[in-house]
């Protein structure tokens, strides 16, 4: 791994700058012209029929749609983020959307609306076996004999393709979209739906429950190993829909899987909602690893447009020595309120935190991590990075909680902000609780500017204003780069660069 | 935001209180003006962000003021040995008789209650305004209700090197609540030290250091077991010091909310503070710090000794205004937990809008280091002995924010004698 790693720094630094120069502002802007089947605009209980009814959803989840529409028309949109949000009209969005060639479920591959295809061409997501790798730049970085991933696909509401199913079969690992886990695995999914993030945990993660269209479902058995990276990509395309995707990832006893998840959005003037739930749950000695780069569309330089993204997630290492790992790059949506969390029951379990957020111009993100100390022995890390650039506002929010019986519980944290220019914001927000005195807790945060120092230095060896600050920040960020794997740490790399495009000089 | 069940409570709790009679008009202005403040902000409710760790339920309750009477000379020991001008409040009441004489060079000192009455330009300056300051991002009732209704405390302007500590020592008898209120002046390259003893149930002071002005505070609470909340809010004009330190031991609930604001360039803000918990005894520190000017350099410096079911809270800010460059913020919190039962709950916030700017937090909680005790014991150190020996290494880098040495070491003995007679 340290090999590769050193490959891919020496090699991409300068490929970002390159990608940099050569690129768009916004790469992933382009709206795809694909006929779509709407349900009417607007939220009711017909639409959360409507949709249980297209996914021909038994009795029992309809139900507990309608519970949590119920209780959603209850509730109150949370204000407490640092966030400065134009009110949301709900009654304005489209809450299903699905390329009309769906209506008869294709076959295969051949089936798709070409389109459709050539979108997913174009985000460079590997959709057939031999695409292992494909698009990704850097990947000459790779072992020769590559590495497999499979891909779940959501565009707008639905669940497009899913490759590799047959060979993760064999192994008995169960990798689909959830609605089609609602259709074969009921029980599992009954199981453990709701089971980590209730229908009444918050306002979003409850409108999330009442309409979720679709999302990915992983089962990793007992003692089973996932013999490759599990992935799915997540795009809004219609106008004015809101997309609404539910994740559900088991880890059984043993098991160990690691799944990737990025997203994307057409560039738009309105802003588009975005509010998904996942829940991941670990089982005795199970490990599972979740690394996302969100790179919604942020919105323009004047903060028009963008993607509101209200996501909740947050695991559950239910069994003993489990083990969780959120890694997150966000550098896209106009608004990011997240906060990956870990509840920490199992004795001996551990949750694990890396982040790297970054605003600019106009974008506001409040993201953090909760880790909850209930198991004895059980230890947590956080690593948060933010940066924050043009006019745009950082928030790191957290909580480190240890309960009575959290008896040798260990945390450590780290949160450090940069902060380029002289209109943005940085904040840090950590609640840290601690009721066992055999625990022990360590928070540390700083801010600061960039150094001027350290861009001299690179200044002085030829460098660019540019190269240099894209340098610096990758070298800040280091820590949570290395935490990725090695495919999405080369996106991420360029991401930082090109989220900071146009905030110097 | 005040709801109907919060402006209630506002009600009730200024009901209770007489409207002082016989004031000038621009403090009939200022405390109606309170009034309406406090119906605006509420009475603070358990659910309100600000109070997530401490209920204010037992703050709040209506204030029936204590009446006058002759309580010992208790509070004033906490300083025993240091040279200083002592006054003394009984019941909250400010009793001259019982005081040394006030005036000294340098001080110009008078009851608060005579200058309330009369149109003093600097009382004018101060009284209400650095409190309604303070109230910017997140209100701070309790305060307000202070400005809306106490007579009682001190009005301080030093106007060169003063050069004895001016001790305020707060005794009580009976039960009754009390409402305190200072105000202070450090004129421009003026300096005064002022030590509190003992806690009255709702005290404020307004602090208002000019350009080059030093101001030193030190305050002592031990084993008040009425709740008490106090807040102390500074201005900090342009190469001015603050400095402040509380050492807080056993109260059964007390909230320190201290808020300054750097307001000139090259200002220097210290808050301190120490807390000594066993039993029951709850002890909240909410400090609050904003840097409006550029060059600022502000620390915060708190340990917490937390033993049987006490908790500490720390909830401290450091909120940089946009263009306060070159600002230098510290911030270290941290906790021993002695028992099973002990909580250390904190919220160490930063919130800034400047780039050029270095700002750090820090925040540590565990037991006693098992090796250090280890080390000690096999030394042949008794456990209590090698205890009270890293509980009071452990509070040392708070008390060393003390400027003055024999203040320092009068807070040493005092930490001493709380392990000594620790439970």
């Amino acid at each position: 791994m340290t090999a590769l790693d050193t490959n891919v720094k020496d090699g991409v630094d300068r490929e970002t700058i390159e990608t940099v120069h050569s690129m768009g502002k916004y790469k992933y802007g382009w709206a795809s012209d694909i006929e779509m089947d709407y349900a009417p605009k607007g939220l009711n209980e017909d639409i959360v029929r409507l949709i249980s009814a297209k996914k021909e959803e038994p009795e029992w989840l309809l139900e507990w749609r309608l519970d949590s529409f119920r209780r959603w028309t209850q509730m109150r949109e949370p204000d407490w983020a640092m966030l400065n949000i134009a009110p949301i009209d709900y009654q304005e969005q489209y809450y299903y959307a699905q390329p009309r060639s769906f209506r008869e479920k294709p076959k295969s591959l051949n089936e798709v609306d070409p389109e459709l295809l050539r979108t997913y061409e174009k985000l460079g997501i590997p959709l057939k076996e031999q695409m292992i790798l494909a698009g990704v730049e850097g990947a000459e970085a790779a072992p020769a004999e590559g590495r497999k991933v499979a891909v779940d696909a959501v565009f707008d509401s639905v669940s497009v393709v899913t490759t590799f199913k047959e060979e993760l079969g064999r192994a008995g690992v169960i990798f689909c979209s959830i609605s089609e886990a609602v259709r074969e695995h009921p029980e599992l999914v009954k199981k453990y739906l709701g089971s980590v993030v209730p229908n009444t945990d918050n306002y979003f993660a409850t409108l999330n429950s009442a309409v979720f269209s679709d999302g990915s479902f992983v089962y990793v058995p007992e003692g089973v190993r996932c013999p490759m990276e599990l992935s799915t990509y997540f795009r809004i395309n219609a106008e004015n829909t809101g997309q609404f995707e539910r994740t559900l990832i088991i880890a059984d006893k043993g098991a160990y899987v690691s799944y990737l998840e990025g997203c994307t959005a057409p560039q738009r003037d309105e802003n588009q909602l975005h509010a998904a739930v996942v829940e991941l749950v670990a089982l005795e000695d199970a490990e599972i690893k979740y690394s996302t780069v969100q790179n919604w569309y942020p919105g323009d330089e004047e903060g028009k447009g963008g993607i509101y993204n209200f996501v909740t997630k947050r695991a559950d290492c239910r069994g003993a020595r489990s083990k969780v790992m959120w890694t997150q790059v966000e550098t896209g949506s106009a608004i990011t309120w997240k906060y990956p969390s870990c509840i920490l029951r199992g004795d001996d379990s551990q949750g694990e935190f890396y982040s790297i957020a970054i605003t600019n111009n106009a974008q506001q993100a409040d993201t953090g991590t909760k880790m909850v100390h209930l198991g004895r022995n059980t230890k947590s890390r956080i690593v948060s990075k933010g940066i924050s650039a043009g006019r745009a506002q950082n928030t790191y929010r957290g909580l480190v909680s240890m309960h009575p019986r959290a008896a040798n519980a260990r945390n450590y944290t780290q949160c450090d902000s940069l902060l380029i220019g002289s209109d943005c914001g940085a904040h840090t927000v950590p609640y840290i609780e601690v009721r066992n005195p055999t625990a022990r807790c360590e928070h540390e945060a700083t801010t600061s500017k960039i150094a001027e120092d350290q861009l001299f230095y690179c200044r002085s060896r030829g460098m660019d204003e540019e190269e240099a600050v894209a340098l610096v920040v990758n070298g800040f960020c280091k820590e949570v780069l290395q935490a990725l794997p090695m495919e999405f740490a080369v996106e991420a790399q360029k991401l930082v660069a090109i989220s900071l495009e146009g905030s110097v000089g | 935001m005040a709801t109907d069940a919060t402006r209630k409570a506002a009600e009730a709790l200024l009901h209770a209180l007489a409207l002082p009679e016989g004031e000038a008009g621009w403090v009939r202005e200022r405390r109606a003006a309170a009034r309406t403040r406090l119906f605006e902000a509420g009475a603070p409710m358990r659910r309100d962000e600000y109070w997530r760790f401490t209920d204010p339920a037992r703050l709040t309750a209506p204030l029936a003021l204590a009446g006058a009477g002759d309580a010992p000379a208790q509070a004033a020991a906490a300083f025993a040995g240091i040279d200083a001008v002592r006054v003394r409040m009984v019941n909250g009441r400010l009793r001259p008789d019982l005081s040394d004489p006030m005036e000294q060079a340098g001080l110009a000192i008078a009851p608060l209650g005579a200058v309330l009455r009369q149109d003093i330009s600097i009382a004018r300056e101060i009284f209400g305004r650095l409190e309604a300051a303070g109230q910017e991002k997140v209100s701070r009732p309790l305060a307000i209700l202070n400005t809306a209704a106490a007579t009682e405390g001190l009005a301080m302007q030093a106007h060169g090197a003063v050069a004895l500590p001016v001790l305020i020592a707060h005794d009580r008898i009976g039960e009754g609540a009390s409402l305190v209120r200072h105000v202070v002046r450090v004129e421009a390259g003026a300096s005064l030290t002022v030590l509190e003893a003992g806690v009255p149930t709702n005290s404020v002071m307004e602090v208002d250091v000019a350009p080059g002005g030093r101001f030193h505070h030190v305050r002592v609470q031990t084993g008040e077991r009425a709740p008490a909340a106090t807040h102390l809010f500074a201005r900090i004009g342009e190469g001015a010091e603050f400095k402040t330190f509380t050492l807080t031991a056993d109260g059964a609930l007390t909230r320190n909310e201290v808020v300054i604001d750097l307001a000139g360039d090259h200002a220097s803000g210290h808050v301190a503070g120490a807390v000594l918990g066993q039993g029951e005894a709850h002890a909240d520190n909410t400090v609050f710090v904003t840097h409006s000017a550029e060059h600022g350099e502000s620390r915060q410096v708190f340990k917490n000794v937390l033993a049987g079911r006490s908790r500490g809270i720390f909830q401290g800010k450091i909120f940089v205004r946009k263009g306060a460059q070159k600002t230098d913020g510290y911030q270290i919190s941290q906790s021993v937990l002695l028992d099973e039962g002990a909580q250390f709950l904190a919220k160490p916030e930063l919130e800034i809008y400047a780039d050029d700017v270095k700002c750090s937090h820090g925040s540590t909680t565990g037991a006693l280091d098992a090796t250090a005790l280890f080390y000690l014991r096999s030394r042949g150190v008794p456990k209590r002995v090698a205890e009270a020996m890293l509980v009071e290494a452990f509070v040392d880098e708070a008390v060393a924010e003390i400027a003055d040495q024999g203040l320092q070491d009068r807070v040493r003995a005092l930490v001493a004698d709380w392990m000594a007679g620790r439970a």
